[in-house]
């Protein structure tokens, strides 16, 4: 894992090491950095769709509440209305809508993050608490079929880092 | 084309790291300050006035509220409507901000977030108690009962037990996201045993890898796209339990954009009113600067007219319909008994803010103090005329009355407001006050140049 003190030194050394053909890599920033998903050759994320998927089950879940309770389950004649008075149902179809989505949005990320996730082995390095401060870290992992403890260091070393250290598992 | 000179949101001379320390080191220090201690009892007692009020409440009956007939809604949906419109400026920074790229709001959404969450805490205290019986409010919410009884969705109440819910869980859910990164900030620059344990649970294992800062903006971004119609929603609800009815005042389809401006309008102010002081006690002028304050002037200016138009088309129609209900009522609104609340409104929502025109007063910190502080009382008067005046002279003069609030109606409200500023003063010592991560991104070291 190598230690950087600026983002341009991350995204570059990003690119070079997706370059030379690793992929099981990940790289820290203590903020969102664009490029540096890019630099990663990341996919794009599923998560709108997930978004979607949420919004649209609490807009139809809403309406069928409404029209079940109010046809099927307990039948009112409420100021002449008709029992399925659609117009009547849109505020609550429309809150069920974005409440869905809402909670689609923010368990997709975590599902998708993998969070919460009790034991990372990057915590093990201490400078890594750094992190979430100003350092900038490129970690490439041991699965990458290239990874080799000796070469990929030296390559880390030739990027410029602040550091290059070993994560223990 | 020139670019206008503007102050920069952060001052200058900030690195990442001075960034980090200084909003960290307000909620990582073993020393609390002392004037923290002294406001924060001196609010707490007054949430403690908010319990025994409302435990006095319980026991007794809504019969200690100066409520009845004809005026079955008074302080307590006045008082409603107030919060829940103070909670909208929160939201409209985070959400709507965010999505116009409007990069100043950065050092103050987080503070309103946690703004609309306590208001929409307080909010819902009102109509909660006010049913009389909120033990029993969960028949409210749908679900299978033995008593085979099913909420009516074709009533506006209960369009805002959903809207209000959904608006409190929705903010609370892009509150806490917005926290995630913080809270591992936090975790990894505590020092105590305890302190780590906390936020490292609540940070739930967040290292801030690329792929997930990709999929938390993606997440983030679809929230506050999500907040926005919603929060539009949400006082459109409100003002459709008055908008619905026949009352004359209220049947009017003014209401939601009226009511939506007037929220804006108010959550401005209080958002005004509360850092005001807080960037002062906490030497926070670099990350909340002059620039901030005088954009939320001008916000509070623009929403200030809206509001003044309302005013204005609300007095026009009532002449114009040529319905002499809504004529009386504009009338007795005017001149009736509660003729001085009107005036008040006027000078506190329309006339005050106008000041705002002049550069000299947008730029003195104690004229924007005042003025917030006037806006909150007139949007609190307006909520007030719109419930009250309306409902105490309707049609028929033979059940027309007056109203006027018991020590327990003032009581309840004060003790809101000690509520509201006693988890503001809980949420500024344990959480960063500031989005730290995204105040990074702010800074000119975070643009990554084309080079690579």
């Amino acid at each position: 894992m190598a230690e950087f003190d600026d983002p341009n030194a991350l995204v570059a050394a990003t690119y070079r090491a997706h370059y030379e053909g690793y992929r099981r890599m990940d790289a820290y920033s203590p903020f969102p950095i664009e490029e540096l998903h890019e630099a990663l050759g990341a996919h794009h994320t599923r998560l709108p769709l997930i978004v979607l998927i949420g919004g649209i089950t609490g807009c139809i879940g809403g309406y069928l509440l409404q029209y079940w309770t109010a046809s099927m389950a307990y039948p009112v004649n409420i100021a002449g209305k008709p029992l399925n008075a659609w117009p009547m149902f849109i505020p609550v179809t429309f809150e069920c809508t974005i409440l869905g989505a809402a909670l689609a949005a923010v368990l997709g990320m975590l599902a998708l993050n993998g969070l919460p996730m009790p034991y990372h082995p990057v915590f093990n390095v201490p400078r890594f608490a750094l992190a979430s401060r100003n350092r900038f870290f490129l970690c490439i992992e041991a699965q990458d079929p290239r990874f080799d403890l000796e070469q990929t260091r030296g390559f880390l070393e030739t990027l410029g880092p602040q550091e290059v250290s070993t994560v223990a598992n | 084309m020139r670019a206008p000179a503007t102050p920069p949101v952060i001052a200058p001379g900030h690195t990442f790291g001075t960034v980090t320390d200084k909003i960290t080191s307000i909620v990582l220090t073993n020393k609390t300050p002392l004037g923290w201690w002294a406001g924060f009892l001196f609010v707490s007692m007054f949430a403690g006035l908010l319990a025994v009020s409302l435990t006095y409440l319980v026991l007794t009956g809504v019969g200690i509220w100066g409520n009845n007939q004809p005026i079955g809604w008074a302080f307590d949906i006045t008082n409603f409507v107030w919060w829940i419109g103070i909670g909208h400026a929160g939201t409209l920074i985070s959400a709507i901000l965010l999505l116009f790229k409007q990069t100043w709001r950065t050092s103050i959404n987080r503070f309103a977030e946690a703004m609309t969450l306590f208001a929409v805490v307080c909010a819902g205290i009102f109509p909660l108690f006010h049913t009389g019986r909120p033990w029993l409010a969960y028949w409210m919410v749908p679900y299978p009962n033995t008593m085979n009884v099913w909420p009516q969705f074709k009533s506006p109440l209960i369009w805002d037990v959903f809207a209000v819910s959904t608006y409190g869980l929705v903010s609370l859910l892009f509150w806490f996201v917005g926290l995630i990164p913080d809270l591992a900030t936090l975790r990894d620059r505590a020092t105590g045993r305890a302190s780590r344990m906390i936020y490292g649970m609540l940070a739930m294992g967040w290292r801030g890898s690329a792929r997930h800062w990709h999929r938390y903006e993606t997440a983030y971004l679809l929230l506050a796209g999500l907040a926005t119609p919603l929060v539009v929603s949400v006082h459109s609800v409100v003002s459709l339990d008055f908008a619905v009815s026949v009352i004359p005042g209220w049947h009017t389809t003014l209401f939601p954009p009226y009511f939506v401006a007037g929220a804006i309008y108010s959550g401005f102010a209080m958002v005004l009113t509360l850092v005001i002081p807080i960037r002062k006690f906490y030497g926070m002028e670099d990350f909340i600067t002059m620039r901030h304050l005088q954009n939320m002037a001008k916000v509070l200016l623009v929403t200030g007219l809206m509001v003044g138009y309302g005013y204005t088309v609300e007095a026009f129609m009532a002449w114009y319909s040529a319905n002499r209900y809504e004529g009386f009522m504009m009338w007795n609104r005017m001149t009736g008994p509660y003729w001085w609340t009107y005036v008040l409104l006027i000078l506190c929502n329309v006339v005050t803010p106008q000041t705002l025109w002049f550069k000299r007063v947008r730029g003195s910190v104690p004229a924007l103090f005042v003025i917030s502080l006037v806006v909150n009382v007139g949007m609190w008067l307006e909520r007030f005329v719109i419930v009250v005046t309306s409902l105490h002279r309707d049609f028929l003069p033979s059940s027309w009355g007056r109203f006027s609030p018991t020590i327990w109606d003032w009581s309840t409200y004060v003790g809101t407001i000690g509520l509201f500023l006693t988890l503001l003063f809980l949420f500024l010592r344990f959480l960063p006050m500031i989005s730290i991560f995204e105040m990074r991104t702010l800074l000119p070291a975070a643009k990554v140049t084309e080079e690579a």
